[in-house]
């Protein structure tokens, strides 16, 4: 477990009576470990970057690794709630742990931020006021995707996913925006690794295009057969795929792949430009899409601080939902649900000096809240 | 489906089964000649994947890398054997399995810290990227077309040490009577050193391969180790024939159950409940068929009388 | 000398054996540890104690077929993983006031422990009978790879099953209740849980001085002689199985209640892994190996877990030290060896 404490709050709290708001204890649950840690480490490392930045004394993080098992997360959970009494939550990455832990949080009075999964169990009729979404709601990356074959002209779609409920979603939100004709709806299984006889079927198919959801090493080991199989035909999907962290294990063969994302580096404006700055300059590596997720979490968080004290939930649930600050997105707002009203856009993969990394190439939605938000009766 | 579709397809089952086929074949060898079950071997395959993608970042070289993981794979298998895995040809299952689990943690844990949680990089060597024309008009992938050819020289190669070589005498005698042999005056403990340091190759050798095509990290061995078991399981434990027949079945279920199935239930489901049906049955039809066989067989296919 | 002047035998009240002692102290442990926790305010040692109860209770289950009747089972996750879903497929439906089925009569779940918790043992029992019958047509590793490949199969099948979570798993949003408890104050569910597990080693102690239990440990250690005497070592394992099945089954219901939570991570191969680690370290066959194993595995998670990243590093090389060198585990060290 770490604990982090800025360096102004300790100077402060060793020099003692100084008058300060009651001070707001984040706990911090993400994935350090195993094969999924990459993305835990880019959601902290952002986080952390924003909370350092703005040395804010009255904010105390304490962060613990989930191994990316909903047992441990909702331990984990239960230790911060009852030991550590924070007063906030954030930072799992993967869905089903997110419904493992959240229920149980807000119903205990504590506010949740996600950093990334973002379940339409959540988003709708399971919504909660003390529940927030600052990375998006699950569906829209591949709803954008959706409009975006439809925006290209793609007549026909092979679309693939894994069997598992994240996967259904995907390909239920691609469907929801995709206007042409699925040439074939295929699951794959959870954790597979060779993805010959989906190509052969991709390949046989004929469509004008291919959309795929494939998160970690399921993604890099069909990226990399699909390039083996020279079959020419344009590739679609989340950016899951294809974010930061993992494009230098798929290699060359993702070049030229369009994937859809909330946040790109090149967003143009100054907060975005600084955070990647910051955040290379800090850690050596360029910044993914969770880090920014982490990132603006943080800066979300902050932002409430300044306009609202923790002890009034009401004041502090208003200062959330006014997200006054300056996300590196560009302009952000909350929907009724809690939910982030954003712009998705297309990138593509592309070489960058050597370094492979995303360009934005297009917008396939504008302000865009989510399909749950009607069913959410708060 | 097109018949082109369904010879790659069936091509693909016997790739993967061929892949499987070279991790079998070292387990069955261990258990065989040893009486050991090796819960570790997945970790040798890990090892061979890290290996040769660690020797070809290095030198750029993939055959390099691939000689390495090789070599890494059979060093770490002699390593281990020396200094764990002797403690335990005299222990029940039970030990053996404890032990063999807690390799697997160490080797684990201890590659993470070594590299870290990011998977690495690995990628096909220009000569054999792409794909060719075969006979017929099929389009299929260069690098998978020498998997099979490596699987099938190692099934060749394998056949003929365990059959026409001094080696293979007294491999094919451990495993009919371990005492009997080592009173011949046979060095039991280098054979059986030796066997597992072979077997350890196979495994690091898959691990490159397969490591190439798909992604190279920590735990990538655990599903594939226990694949490997049913493959033993289904052909029979010892049996080198079996594990090769037993492998190429599972190769082609999987690969045929993920194709036929969701269609297959889609004749008379609507769409989306069957390809999800399809594909849940598709992924529990390995193991519903090494359930069949050993009800039928409980020695599984090969086995020795049990 | 006549007869009558040689003194009589006195009776003595035999001493209390060195293996009672020790399970006595664990279970005195156990007892003290969450009660301490709740004097100091400490509701997730509380809750890491009841953790512990629990998990005992399911590597119990498996000791009774692997320590006592050498049954190597490498799927007993499947019970657990059973019990676990029917607590969460039951309170699931009871929550959401959705029947489970209208026919022969209405039904719509139910959030009450006692009833769940039959539920639950009869399915894990039905399930131990199906794969038990199949399984035990097997010996030796088959054995043991037979009973992995059913349980990955019951682990395929739960994370494909979109009705109730998949891969993601079921949250149940209360804690099921206990007639006359208020199972949310976790002084109450650890007092449950330690009760349970007691009564589960009781009716495991009855069960190994039985002639049952005599006939399962002989058919551990010979099964031709046992066949000599004329009882079907099959018939016996068997019916050990299906208990086995039952008791882990009710350690799965008791933990998808702990957590709030159900998820296929319960039928996971790793888990069944960890149920046969606990058994070695607390010591195969002794009666409380279980607490012992599951107590020591749970304090070094939690404490190592604090240290390092790479705790299970660690942790490995213990487990391979125990395996190699401690063979009795906890208890067979406590106790120098001698079974009591």
């Amino acid at each position: 477990m770490t604990r982090y404490l800025t360096t102004t709050a300790l100077a402060l709290s060793m020099i003692g009576g100084a008058a300060m708001a009651e001070p707001v204890k984040v706990g911090m649950i993400t994935t350090l470990s195993g094969g999924g840690a990459s993305l835990g480490i880019d959601t902290r490392d952002g986080f952390m970057l924003a909370v350092e930045e703005a040395g804010n004394p009255e904010l105390e993080v304490v962060i613990e690794d989930d191994q990316q098992k909903p047992e441990i997360a909702v331990q984990l959970s239960d230790k911060m709630i009852q030991s550590e009494d924070v007063d906030v939550l954030t930072g799992i990455v993967w869905s089903n742990l997110a419904m493992a832990v959240v229920p149980g949080a807000t119903r205990q009075g504590k506010f949740y931020l996600s950093t990334n999964a973002a379940p339409s169990q959540l988003a709708g009729k399971g919504c909660h006021e003390n529940y927030f979404s600052v990375s998006y709601q699950n569906d829209n990356l591949h709803e954008a995707a959706g409009a975006y074959a439809t925006n290209e002209g793609f007549g026909t779609m092979f679309i693939m996913a894994p069997n598992y409920p994240a996967g259904q979603d995907s390909l239920a939100g691609f469907k929801r925006f995709y206007e042409g004709e699925v040439a074939s709806e295929v699951y794959t299984q959870l954790g597979q690794t060779d993805y010959a006889a989906e190509i052969a079927q991709i390949r046989d198919s004929g469509a004008d295009g291919l959309f795929f959801f494939l998160p970690g090493g399921m993604g890099i080991s069909f990226m990399k057969q699909w390039a083996e199989a020279g079959i020419d035909m344009p590739v679609v999907g989340p950016a899951f795929s294809f974010s930061q962290d993992i494009l230098p294990a798929i290699g060359d063969a993702a070049i030229g792949v369009k994937n859809t994302a909330q946040w790109s580096k090149d967003i143009d404006n100054e907060a975005n430009a600084h955070f990647v700055e910051a955040f290379e300059a800090k850690y050596d590596r360029l910044p993914s899409l969770y880090a920014a997720q982490g990132y603006d979490t943080a800066r979300l968080l902050l932002a409430a601080m300044d306009k609202a004290d923790i002890s009034d939930a009401d004041a502090f649930r208003e200062a959330l939902r006014a997200a006054e600050f300056d996300s590196v997105r560009g302009k952000f707002s909350f929907g009724p649900n809690q939910h982030p009203v954003q712009d998705i856009y297309v990138r593509e993969v592309v070489s960058e000096d050597g370094t492979l990394t995303n360009k934005i190439v297009a917008t396939a939605m504008e302000d865009r809240g989510d399909a749950y938000a009607e069913e959410c009766k708060m | 489906m097109s018949m082109i579709l369904l010879i790659e397809q069936l091509l693909n089952g016997i790739q993967s089964g061929l892949m499987l086929f070279l991790m079998a074949a070292g387990l069955t060898l261990v258990f065989g000649v040893m009486g050991l079950i090796n819960l570790a071997h997945g970790s040798l395959y890990m090892v061979g994947a890290f290996a040769c993608a660690g020797v070809a970042a290095a030198t750029g070289s993939f055959w390099l890398g691939l000689a390495a993981s090789i070599a890494a794979a059979a060093a770490a298998g002699a390593i281990v054997e020396v200094a764990v895995i002797r403690r335990l040809y005299a222990r029940d299952h039970l030990d053996q399995v404890l032990a063999t689990f807690a390799l697997i943690l160490i080797f684990s844990e201890g590659t993470r810290w070594l590299y870290g949680s990011f998977p690495l990089y690995l990628n096909v060597p220009a000569a054999l990227s792409g794909s060719v024309t075969l006979p017929g008009g099929i389009q299929y992938s260069l690098f998978r077309l020498a998997i099979i050819g490596a699987g099938l020289a190692v099934a060749v190669g394998l056949f003929l040490l365990i059959g026409k070589t001094r080696i293979g005498v007294q491999v094919r005698a451990g495993e009919a009577d371990r005492e009997m042999i080592a009173g011949l005056g046979v060095d039991i403990g280098r054979l059986y050193t030796l066997v597992f340091a072979l077997g350890a190759a196979l495994a690091g050798l898959a691990g490159a391969l397969v490591g190439t095509i798909q992604s190279v990290q920590v735990g990538m061995g655990e599903p594939v180790l226990i694949l490997a078991f049913v493959v033993i399981v289904i052909g029979g434990i010892g049996s080198i024939k079996g594990a090769l027949i037993g492998a190429l079945l599972v190769g082609l279920t999987d690969t045929m159950g993920r194709v036929l199935l969701p269609p297959l239930f889609s004749l008379f489901m609507e769409t989306s409940a069957a390809t999800s049906i399809g594909a849940a049955l598709a992924s529990m039809a390995i193991y519903i068929l090494m359930a069949l066989v050993l009800i039928v067989r409980p020695g599984g296919l090969f086995g020795a009388r049990a | 000398m006549s007869a009558a002047e040689i003194p009589a035998p006195r009776a003595r009240r035999a001493a209390p054996s060195r293996e009672t002692l020790v399970n006595a102290g664990l279970g005195l442990a156990l007892l003290v540890f969450g009660i301490g926790a709740w004097l100091l305010d400490e509701p997730f040692l509380i809750t890491l104690a009841t953790k512990v109860a629990i998990l005992a209770i399911a590597g119990a289950g498996l000791n009774l077929v692997l320590g006592y009747g050498g049954l190597v089972s490498f799927g007993h996750a499947a019970y657990f993983g059973i019990g676990g879903y029917t607590s969460g497929i039951l309170a699931h439906h009871a929550l959401n006031y959705t029947p489970m089925f209208e026919w022969p009569f209405l039904f719509e779940g139910s959030t009450s422990m006692p009833l769940i918790w039959l539920f639950a043992m009869v399915l894990g029992g039905l399930a131990a009978l199906a794969i038990g019958a199949l399984s035990l047509r097997t010996t030796g590793v088959y054995f043991i790879m037979i009973t992995l490949a059913f349980g990955q199969m019951i682990f395929y099948f739960a994370i494909s099953w979109p009705a109730y979570g998949g891969e993601d798993g079921l949250p149940i949003y209360v804690r099921n209740g206990f007639p006359g408890l208020n199972t949310l104050d976790p002084i109450q569910f650890f007092a449950l849980a330690v009760a349970v597990l007691f009564a589960v080693l009781g009716l495991i102690s009855m069960l190994a001085h039985s002639r049952f239990g005599l006939a399962l440990q002989a058919a551990r250690q010979n099964r031709q002689r046992l066949m000599a005497v004329g009882i079907r070592p099959g018939g016996v394992l068997l019916v050990a199985f299906v208990i086995s099945g039952a008791i882990t089954a009710l350690a799965g219901a008791l933990y998808a209640d702990l957590n709030r939570f159900v998820s296929p991570s319960m039928l996971s191969w790793h888990l069944s892994g960890e149920l046969l680690v606990f058994l070695i370290l607390g010591g195969t066959g002794r009666l409380f190996a279980p607490l012992a194993g599951a107590g020591l595995y749970i304090t070094l998670e939690h404490v190592l877990g604090g240290v390092s990243d790479y705790w299970q590093f660690y942790f490995g090389l213990l487990l391979l030290g125990v395996v190699l060198f401690a063979r009795g585990g906890v208890i067979g060290f406590l106790t120098g060896g001698r079974h009591g």
